[in-house]
């Protein structure tokens, strides 16, 4: 190829290089903020501090709490229309209606046809087969992730965390990464409950022990010890297990505190619909104690004394007003579809953070000054090339990364600085190679052809089969070890273009050009 | 400058002592596998096992011993606590088992600080990492997965690009590799971590590229001389590179050796695997690549060409 050409493609590709890693260098100086750059290499948690949060819907208990929500649906309109029925019974993907000996009902038709959009029904003597259609199992799980992210997103909204991400992975799984977090505990408080409210009857007659289990269930109070933070007691509480009402109407949420006893508690108001039924449980249950149940505990269980018409409700317990506020945050943002489970979670203080970059930043630095004195002492002026040609190869890595608005992890720069040693022996293959031939042929002009024709086959085969080792990395998936693997992949590819064009075209430039050319210098 | 200078057709007899580095080697290889026998297997970090590890910095140094009792005291007998890093740092690794009332819990900073605050007031939680059961399971296979994946790609290559014997004797050595790597983390008891596995990776990588930079050379002088037997040809080409070999195995092992002294402790075991890694990556390309490819071709000579007589 021409030199020329051949200069002007170098040419083209260092200042490219330059142009795409300028954004990097610019954002990590002091006094910017490194989110007003765009096209920058992006520091992973592990150096710029944060929370990673690999997160399970289990979405499995979606399903089940949708069959569990359509049964106790079912057996309250059988009551209302006053069918003879035993139990409607939860199974896997299905339900069962037991019927009185004898006793009909037809859900095909009104009002009980809309419980068939879901489900395919099978009718033998008594009981009635409910199966869940095919595919909406899968549909409900399907949903259930998306509806978590939607409420996850607004709980995480409210930590003030300047870019949140959450991404669906896989199947179930969510995962939340939260730059710059300060107060882990508090991230956990907010993305960890179900925030299922519920509104449940107290049967005072009954006790735990000689309740009624078709119709009632047994939940519990917990007590805790502000200072210990110790389980004090259980207290027991018969519930009727009809569910009179849940969370889903709620307008919104607040904290007020009591001027009696100045404790904070969580004030609720509901929107139209959950104001007229708030209104009609409340007036058909006046004198009762009516349990306001979150995730299946007991907050409190006041008497009603009179119906509330005003879509007005509050949530008093033993609250801080930081849980009080928790309590808010998660009411407003809706309950989960389902409960989750942590699988994984990373989080780093920033001053670590800090101390990680500066001691990737130094082994960098001295890992590579010590290779580029080595080169140049022992090739010399090919080794100025060689050391030429590794500041590029550095250059294209920062370029690439930032393009592609690459994440940049501690084990990421493990693998720059890796690069750096493993860099130059596409280089010193090709030195080798044409001191060899410069012994044979004692023709240097000569040698350089050979030396890089010989050496380019070598150079190929050995840096495809690190490929393979780096690839093979990447099915990692996310976290620090795919940075590495980008890294390594980036500087292998960027390392053999550094070596065969650029330095090739150094020995071109500097002695192919002479008409008399004697020795060279390596 | 030049430090190993040999005439055209000069050689050192490397496989000489064939013998000798098969007895080191498999020195290196049974006291590793006694290791993790002895063990009970290998000593698996959080990654693979799951649960919870805590890094804490003290403003003073911190007494292990008197730390133990205070967990204790508050009902927390299985936690692991050492040291981390340099001693100067006075940082403290806190490990919890998979099942700790604290774990994933939303309380796991303030407990923590309830009970180490009264002695410590000035401490700092650096770094929570939790890993569940199911994906310490996962990354398990993952892990398997990719250095499967990975030998499987280089046998392929390496047997399209060479023979089949060069593809196996560059797997044996790569095994060879991988398995002292893993011993020496047994023997030093180590714990044995997802970037280890990495490292293992990139050794793997490393040692092929010096293992295919002798295997090149070897195709090339068979070719160049025809008359001279396949141990001659092995010797030759493996001096011929041995510069080569040395310069960029001092060069990575510079930049290897800066990560693991300089790179912090997070690496430190990471730098570890790689700095043993490219030593044994080097040795191994001279000393079990090359005599495996001479044993096979001895055992199953490639069609057309008399079996040396040596």
């Amino acid at each position: 190829m021409d030199i020329k050409l051949k200069g002007s493609i170098i040419l083209i590709v260092l200042f490219g290089a330059l142009y795409y890693a300028f954004p990097t260098y610019r954002a990590y100086q002091p006094g910017v903020d490194p989110q007003t750059v765009d096209n920058k290499v992006n520091l992973g948690l592990d150096l710029q501090g944060g929370m990673y949060l690999d997160i399970e819907i289990q979405v499995d208990e979606a399903v089940k709490e949708i069959l569990r929500r359509t049964a106790l649906e079912l057996e309250d309109l059988l009551i209302d229309e006053q069918v003879d029925f035993v139990e409607v019974r939860q199974a896997t993907n299905s339900l069962i209606l037991e019927m009185e000996p004898g006793k009909k009902v037809n859900l095909e038709i009104a009002p009980y046809d809309r419980f068939l959009e879901q489900f395919d029904m099978n009718v033998q003597d008594d009981l009635t087969y409910l199966k869940l259609k095919s595919g909406e199992a899968q549909l409900i799980r399907e949903n259930s992730v998306s509806q978590a992210l939607e409420v996850l997103r607004n709980r995480i909204d409210s930590l003030g965390i300047s870019e949140p991400s959450l991404q669906k992975q896989g199947e179930d799984n969510i995962v939340i990464q939260l730059p710059g977090l300060k107060d882990r505990d508090r991230a956990i408080e907010l993305i960890g409950p179900q925030a299922i409210l519920q509104f449940q009857i107290v049967n005072n007659n009954a006790t735990p022990s000689t309740y009624n289990r078709l119709t009632e269930v047994v939940k519990y109070e917990e007590v805790w010890d502000k200072i210990t933070n110790k389980l004090i007691s259980k207290r027991p509480y018969v519930l009727d297990k009809k569910i009179l009402m849940t969370g889903e109407f709620i307008r919104d949420a607040r904290v007020r505190i009591d001027s009696r006893d100045n404790r904070p508690y969580v004030a609720l108001s509901f929107d139209s619909i959950g104001a007229d039924r708030f209104a009609k449980i409340t007036r058909r249950n006046v004198g009762r104690n009516m349990a306001i149940v979150l995730d299946d505990k007991v907050q409190s269980a006041p008497v009603i004394r009179e119906a509330i018409t005003g879509g007005e409700a509050s949530i008093s317990g033993q609250f801080t007003v930081e849980e009080a506020d928790t309590l808010k945050i998660v009411l407003r943002s809706g309950s989960l579809p389902a409960p989750i489970e942590i699988r994984e979670e990373r989080t780093v203080g920033a001053s670590l953070g800090e101390d990680s970059v500066d001691q990737g930043l130094k082994s960098l630095m001295i890992g590579s000054a010590i290779v580029l004195i080595f080169m140049i002492f022992y090739y010399r002026l090919a080794g100025v090339f060689a050391a030429a040609a590794l500041i590029f190869n550095v250059l294209l890595i920062i370029s690439v990364l930032g393009v592609f608005g690459a994440t940049l992890t501690l084990p990421g720069m493990a693998g720059i600085v890796l690069t750096i040693g493993m860099a130059v022996d596409a280089n010193v293959l090709i030195f080798q190679r044409i001191r060899e031939e410069i012994k044979r042929t004692e023709n240097p002009r000569a040698a350089i052809q050979e030396g890089f024709g010989k050496a380019f086959r070598t150079i190929l085969d050995a840096n495809v089969t690190t490929l393979f080792a780096a690839l093979a990395l990447l099915q990692f998936g996310t976290g620090p070890i795919k940075g590495f693997a980008v890294t390594l992949s980036v500087g292998i590819i960027a390392s053999m273009f550094t070596a065969i064009v650029v330095t090739r075209f150094f020995f071109d430039f500097v002695y192919l050009r002479k008409t008399k050319l004697r020795s060279l210098s390596i | 400058m030049q430090f190993l200078n040999f005439k055209e057709g000069q050689f050192i007899d490397f496989l000489a002592f064939k013998r000798l580095a098969a007895i080191i080697s498999g020195i290196l290889i049974l006291a590793g596998v006694a290791s993790i026998v002895a063990h009970n297997g290998l000593k698996y970090g959080i990654d693979f096992r799951g649960g919870t590890n805590v890094q804490i910095q003290f403003s003073t140094p911190p007494n292990l011993d008197q730390l133990r009792n205070f967990f204790a005291e508050n009902g927390m007998k299985n936690v692991v606590l050492q040291t981390f890093g340099d001693l100067a740092d006075h940082e403290i690794l806190l490990g919890l088992p998979i099942n700790s009332p604290l774990g994933t819990g939303e309380n796991l900073t303030s407990e923590l600080r309830k009970i180490l605050e009264p002695q410590h007031p000035k401490l700092e939680i650096r770094r929570i990492e939790t890993i569940g059961p199911k994906v310490g399971d996962e990354l398990k296979i993952s892990a398997v997965k990719a250095i499967l994946i990975a030998l499987g790609l280089v046998l392929l290559y390496i047997t399209i690009r060479f023979q089949w014997r060069q593809g196996v004797s560059a797997i044996v050595a790569l095994l060879h590799d991988v398995l002292v790597v893993v011993g020496m983390f047994s023997i030093l008891d180590k714990e044995f971590s997802l970037t280890v596995v990495a490292a293992l990776l990139t050794v793997v990588g490393y040692s092929l590229n010096d293992t295919i930079v002798v295997f090149d050379r070897i195709r090339e002088n068979q070719g160049k001389y025809r008359k001279k037997s396949f141990e001659e040809t092995i010797n030759l080409s493996i001096t011929e590179t041995l510069s080569r070999t040395l310069i960029t195995s001092g060069t990575t092992l510079f930049v290897v050796l800066s990560l693991f002294l300089l790179g912090g402790e997070i690496i430190h075991d990471f730098a570890f695997a790689l700095l043993v890694g490219v030593l044994i990556g080097t040795y191994s390309s001279i000393y079990v690549a090359s005599p495996v490819a001479v044993v096979l071709t001895k055992l199953a000579p490639p069609a057309g060409t008399v079996p040396a007589n040596t």
